[in-house]
């Protein structure tokens, strides 16, 4: 039997101060060309907190808006905002710059990680108060250090600065003296990561109600790579966050693809799940500094804000089919093999269209389609367009070409098969899966009976291949619950049938 | 553009001579294929790249303009490029490179 989809979360950590400190396109340009306009012009397009909650996208990816509802509000969105932007959304939160530090500080295992000692007992009261951090990983906070420290630190011994408001609050210091891959920016970076990814891990463990002790694999499917001089990417993100979120059963292991890293550890998960080999296995990845500000320059020059200021976080949850969540049907798999090519004809037909074909499918025969679900907000004044709408332009096109759907049809797939973006641009976050919590929900709801996720990666950036890649995967109604629909009584009102019968019993024993 | 691409590009124009150059560009928008255009004809706007104050005065051709069509078999490039010609804004995308290669293309 299929696995389902048991439960997703989406977290979100502002970081404005690492946008100036940590985005590669800042680093570059602060060797490349110190004095340049944009360093100096940056600071002003920093967005505060409340500008951060009260950005439609954002509010979309931790759930409180749909994203029906946020297409339905004018393009830009960045000069729209709401009002009382909230933290908590149902999928997750959008946590402040200070409270990841303390985050950070909580997954670090290796006393890399310190924070001063005003800024800890500031912070300390309303980290805690979140209702994901438990005892154990508050108990992990250590007591903070003077600032003279922090300074010699960061000026001394090549430590990383944390900056919040501009200000030095704590550091992240190299690992080894001399090896790279565990330098400061490096282990910056991955603490970064895995700080999010626990986040992530948290929200999905109480958005499920899954028992810590059940889950017995986690799969991470970030961009980083963590090791040491001699095993440079050797790993384990996976169970490295594991063991702060307090999934004491698990094992885990990276999974990488670039973009597409997400949706090839969904494929894996629901096939470990679906093969018995495990029961539940979580899907999980943390967000990338180097992507902050990425577009800045562009941001800057329109005269917008600089809206990559957020790091974004995902976990997904497949478990062993219940007869009601959605499945992840492993029989429809879209793969964007060697032999594929990389023109966009070729990638749309290998993972679209081509799957669809072997099921004996048409493209209009899916109801949604998720993508890459970029945030247009933030790619259009980059140059790089509307990367969804594109991507629906693309399936639509080819679905006329093979003779799917008439011409006419094709302004209008969009709306009926697609949604707008609403995902940060970092790398894997957008990659389909910002879809999979709304999907969901959808589908147990009858809105939606089946959707195709699609990751793509761009391989070639790491200079090992000119390939591209991608794959991709069905989610469908569970096909117990829709024979109990079929049959006229649904689970819920099997449940009733039983409460109304136990109410009986028990008050016949009352008699 | 990317900043290795700007390498390459700068590196095969002196092994090769710029003359004997094409670029040949696949992006999505006039306004990005414009703005690789003018990175390899007039230098990298952006002052990030190799190729910045590097006027190298390229031929660059979008691969949907007329020019690349014509120099492709027909059932090739309707099964490679078919979709996307679909898809583009093809207009805005030729108005584009026509607009560079008018001010900075040297050959």
């Amino acid at each position: 039997m299929n696995s389902v989809i048991k439960g997703t979360s989406y977290i979100l950590a502002h970081a404005p101060d690492m946008v100036i400190h940590n985005g590669s396109t800042q680093t570059t340009e602060r060797i490349v060309n110190p004095n340049s306009e944009y360093l100096v012009k940056l600071p002003s397009h920093i967005r505060s907190y409340e500008d951060a909650l009260n950005y439609r996208p954002n509010q979309t990816y931790i759930g409180n808006m749909t994203p029906a509802e946020l297409g339905e509000i004018p393009q830009p969105w960045y000069d729209k905002p709401m009002e009382n932007g909230p933290r908590y959304g149902k999928f997750g939160e959008i946590m402040p710059e200070d409270e990841f530090y303390m985050m950070m500080q909580v997954c670090d295992v290796f006393d890399l990680v310190h924070l001063e000692k005003g800024f800890v007992a500031d912070v300390k009261p309303r980290f805690t108060a979140n209702p994901v951090i438990s005892e154990d990983i508050a108990a992990r906070i250590h007591d903070g250090i003077d600032i003279s420290e922090i300074e010699h630190f960061v000026n001394e011994e090549h430590a990383e600065g944390l900056y919040y408001q501009d200000k030095l609050v704590g550091y992240v210091k190299r690992a080894h003296d001399v090896d790279v891959n565990l330098s400061a920016h490096v282990m910056h970076e991955n603490l970064v990561s895995k700080a999010s990814s626990v986040l992530a891990l948290l929200y999905v463990v109480k958005n499920s109600g899954i028992d810590k002790s059940e889950v017995e694999y986690v799969i991470d499917c970030c961009e980083e790579a963590c090791g040491d001089v001699n095993q440079r990417g050797g790993g384990n993100f996976a169970k490295a966050a594991a063991e702060i979120a307090g999934l004491t059963s698990a094992t885990g292991s990276d999974m990488r693809g670039f973009c597409a890293g997400p949706a090839h550890a969904m494929v894996a998960a629901a096939s470990l799940v679906k093969a018995g080999t495990y029961k539940n296995v979580i899907v999980t990845a943390g967000g990338c500094t180097a992507k902050l500000g990425m577009n800045g320059k562009d941001h800057v020059n329109k005269d917008m804000p600089v809206l990559e200021d957020m790091l974004g976080g995902f976990s997904v949850l497949i478990s062993a089919n219940d007869g009601v969540n959605p499945e992840v049907d492993t029989d429809i798999i879209g793969r964007h093999t060697v032999g594929t090519g990389s023109s966009p004809q070729a990638v749309i037909g290998g993972l679209v269209a081509a799957p669809l074909a072997r099921a004996g499918m048409k493209i209009p025969d899916i109801d949604r389609y998720a993508a890459e679900m970029q945030n247009p907000d933030i790619t259009k004044p980059a140059g790089a367009g509307d990367v969804p709408a594109s991507n629906y332009k693309m399936i639509a096109a080819l679905a006329v070409k093979q003779g799917d759907m008439e011409k006419a049809k094709l302004a209008t797939f969009a709306k009926e098969h697609g949604m707008v973006g609403w995902a940060p641009t970092q790398g894997h976050i957008p990659s389909g899966v910002p879809y999979v919590g709304f999907l969901r929900e959808q589908i147990l709801n009858g809105e939606v009976n089946t959707a195709m996720i699609i990751g793509k990666g761009s391989l070639f950036l790491g200079r090992m291949t000119n390939l591209f890649d991608g794959i991709s995967f069905v989610v469908r109604k569970n096909a117990g619950a829709a024979q109990a629909q079929e049959g006229g009584v649904s689970k819920a009102e099997i449940k009733g049938l039983i409460a109304e019968a136990l109410r009986d019993f028990a008050a016949s024993m009352m008699e | 553009m990317d900043l290795e691409n700007q390498k390459r590009v700068k590196e095969l124009s002196e092994k090769y001579g710029p003359e004997n150059i094409v670029v040949v560009l696949g992006a999505a928008e006039g306004e990005a294929a414009g703005l690789a255009a003018e990175t390899v004809t007039n230098g990298d706007p952006t002052f990030a790249g190799p190729l910045t104050g590097v006027q190298l005065g390229l031929k660059v051709y979008h691969v949907c303009e007329p020019e690349i069509k014509q120099e492709v078999s027909p059932d090739l490039y309707d099964e490679q490029v078919g979709m996307m010609e679909m898809v583009l804004d093809v207009d805005d995308i030729i108005s584009e490179m026509t607009s560079i290669r008018e001010q900075y293309c040297k050959y």
